[in-house]
């Protein structure tokens, strides 16, 4: 194998079959369509508005990844959110794409969580749901937020063993799984016992479509919606009063850069310009 | 005290070194890098970029990553010196050590900042791209302690190394029962320097302007003559022309090399905002109204593939004339 098929090539159908049933939690966010938004040509912001919400992206690979141990190994996917209330769309989402279960933790006094409210909040609700588990996966970040936090402090607030950046998945057997995770100067393998909490790169398993059939079923599925009272939660332990972070600030910096334009004729001044910019990076060992 | 927490005695340490030890001035504290790492190295030099003490935590298996042992000893030694700020570096190690210790201590931390500052206060200012790059939000932590963020690599320079400067250097012991762990490594392969995207100084990213798989060749030969790497858009990805290690972008990485050629690159927001703060941007694109001219230092109005081609050959005849 090439080290590029090692990123590229997924073995999940090599996953054992049988054996014992993998129950799979896939924390999930609501996010704005970023695959499709525009900036405003004035301000360089990104134009939320008449922008859908979507399934983050990173979470949606991570869902194929739990559907696909599902599978080949038995056993059951729950998706939980924690958001307002129109993340039901998203959550149906899960559901038409073959999730057994989703749960919504939804009420205003979650509004204005940070990283810290939000884990707290998924990791008691798993808890005060004795939500039986072997596996939580979540996506390496948000497409909106882009912390990435969350999973690796759900994961430590509830005392299991993390892998982040999982990019492969090799096998899942009783009690423990083997899989990749792509860092900056390679790739490792690592046998985890489970349970325990990964976040995936998009490399892990590319998403399914929902099919018509899926559609018509979710639609007839339970969407458990939960507020902060059916769980226990003390207002001032969530959301913004439960928040350790404020934000001050916010400001635009537009990247503005004069770009000298060559074409036509001038392409070989261009040309001239592009090499005396590089060439100090060029080796002179003749490698 | 401001601490640095880090993997490695690298450049993400000095670069934080650098910054915390300008903020330690501004309020007078302390700055202590602490280590968690494989092997022992000459730590006292850490004092010339600006530590006035080491803790550092060495042990073979500690050489890579794992969250059991790192958060363990980073909890317990944290508890002990009770910093007032963390920082540590924006890699895949800070990403995954920092917030499982913040979630321990209960406390705030803010991801992949572009900006610290401190106030009279001591509250640390931190400021982070929010979606796409182009809104920035500095926020604090008022009530908490420590304060902690991780800082995007190559955010500050490397500070000029004072070699009238040593830290004390205090060896934290590694006990057996803090190596237990339940992850276990099994195999570690080193990536082709083409793909780290985000160490090298020139990246030579491709679009799907390059019309065919086959073309990434040239971009690559191209990479190898400027010692850098290749990079990609996420259509190159989606139709595996290279993996996704390679992606420049917001479901990519966010990079900052010193110079960035996007060839074929017609630059959508997604793609802009994985790449909008390199120091200088080239761009080749056949068409003329790209959106990547705008974020562009210096643009061509060519076809992609074969100006590459012509960059490549110019820089070979240069290097063999040079030998």
């Amino acid at each position: 194998m090439t080290k590029e098929d090692l990123f590229v090539s997924s073995t999940l159908g090599e996953i054992t079959e049988g054996g014992i049933p993998v129950n799979i939690i896939v924390l999930v966010k609501q996010v704005p369509d970023t695959e499709n938004v525009k900036l405003d040509p004035e301000t360089g912001i990104m134009i939320r508005e008449g922008i859908d919400v979507v399934m983050n992206p990173f979470d949606s690979h991570g869902l194929e990844l739990a559907l696909r141990i599902k599978e080949s190994r038995g056993g059951k996917v729950t998706v939980i959110s924690m958001g307002p209330p129109n993340t039901e769309e998203v959550l149906r989402e899960a559901l038409a794409l073959g999730a057994d279960e989703a749960i919504l933790l939804t009420d205003r006094i979650f509004a204005g969580s940070d990283t810290w409210a939000t884990s707290f909040v998924l990791s008691e609700a798993i808890k005060r749901l004795s939500l039986d588990f072997d596996l939580i996966v979540c996506g390496e970040k948000a497409a909106d937020g882009e912390t990435g936090q969350v999973g690796p402090e759900v994961g430590a607030l509830l005392n299991l063993p993390v892998i982040t950046y999982v990019s492969n998945v090799i096998d899942v057997s009783d009690g423990e799984m083997v899989l990749e995770r792509s860092v900056e100067d390679g790739v490792e393998r690592w046998k985890v016992k489970l349970p325990a909490l990964i976040s995936v790169i998009r490399s892990v398993a590319e998403p399914r479509l929902p099919t018509l059939a899926g559609k018509k079923k979710a639609l007839k599925m339970e969407i458990k919606v939960l507020n902060g009272k059916d769980l226990g939660f003390d207002p001032k332990e969530v959301g913004l009063p439960g928040s350790p972070t404020r934000v001050v600030s916010v400001f635009n910096t537009k990247v503005s850069r004069e770009c000298v334009l060559y074409e036509g004729k001038e392409l070989e001044e261009g040309l001239k310009k592009i090499i005396e910019i590089l060439k100090p990076f060029v080796e002179g060992d003749g490698r | 005290m401001i601490m640095v927490l880090n993997n490695a005695f690298d450049k993400n340490s000095l670069e934080l070194l650098g910054k915390a030890r300008e903020l330690a001035n501004k309020v007078g504290y302390r700055v202590v890098l602490f280590l968690i790492t494989g092997k022992e190295e000459n730590f006292e030099r850490a004092g010339g970029y600006g530590a006035d003490e080491v803790v550092a935590a060495v042990h073979p298996q500690l050489k890579r990553f794992s969250l059991d042992p790192f958060l363990r000893i980073s909890e317990r030694v944290v508890r002990r010196y009770n910093p007032s700020i963390i920082i540590s570096p924006a890699t895949t190690f800070g990403r995954t050590l920092l917030p499982a210790l913040a979630a321990k201590l209960k406390t705030g931390l803010t991801a992949d900042c572009t900006g610290l500052d401190i106030d009279d206060e001591g509250n640390l200012l931190q400021t982070r791209p929010a979606i796409g790059g182009n809104v920035m939000a500095t926020i604090k932590t008022p009530n908490h302690r420590p304060q902690m963020a991780t800082v995007r690599p190559k955010t500050f320079p490397i500070p000029k190394y004072d070699d009238s400067k040593k830290a004390k250097v205090i060896m934290e012991e590694v006990k057996d029962e803090d190596l237990e762990d339940r992850c276990f490594l099994l195999d570690f392969k080193e990536k082709e320097m083409e793909a780290n995207i985000q160490e090298a100084d020139v990246i030579v990213s491709v679009g799907k302007g390059l019309r065919r798989k086959e073309n990434v060749e040239i971009a690559r030969k191209l990479a190898r003559l400027v010692r850098g790497a290749v990079g990609a858009t996420r259509a190159v990805v989606d139709a595996k022309w290279l993996s996704q290690d390679h992606q420049v972008g917001l479901s990519g990485k966010v990079v900052k090399p010193k110079v960035y050629i996007a060839a074929g690159i017609s630059g959508a927001v997604q793609h802009i905002a994985g790449m909008q703060t390199s120091e200088f941007v080239i761009a080749i694109n056949k068409d003329k109204y790209a959106p990547i001219f705008k974020v562009a230092d210096l643009g061509l109005v060519a076809d992609a593939t074969s100006t590459l081609e012509e960059i490549a050959r110019r820089l070979e005849s240069l290097r063999e004339a040079g030998n």
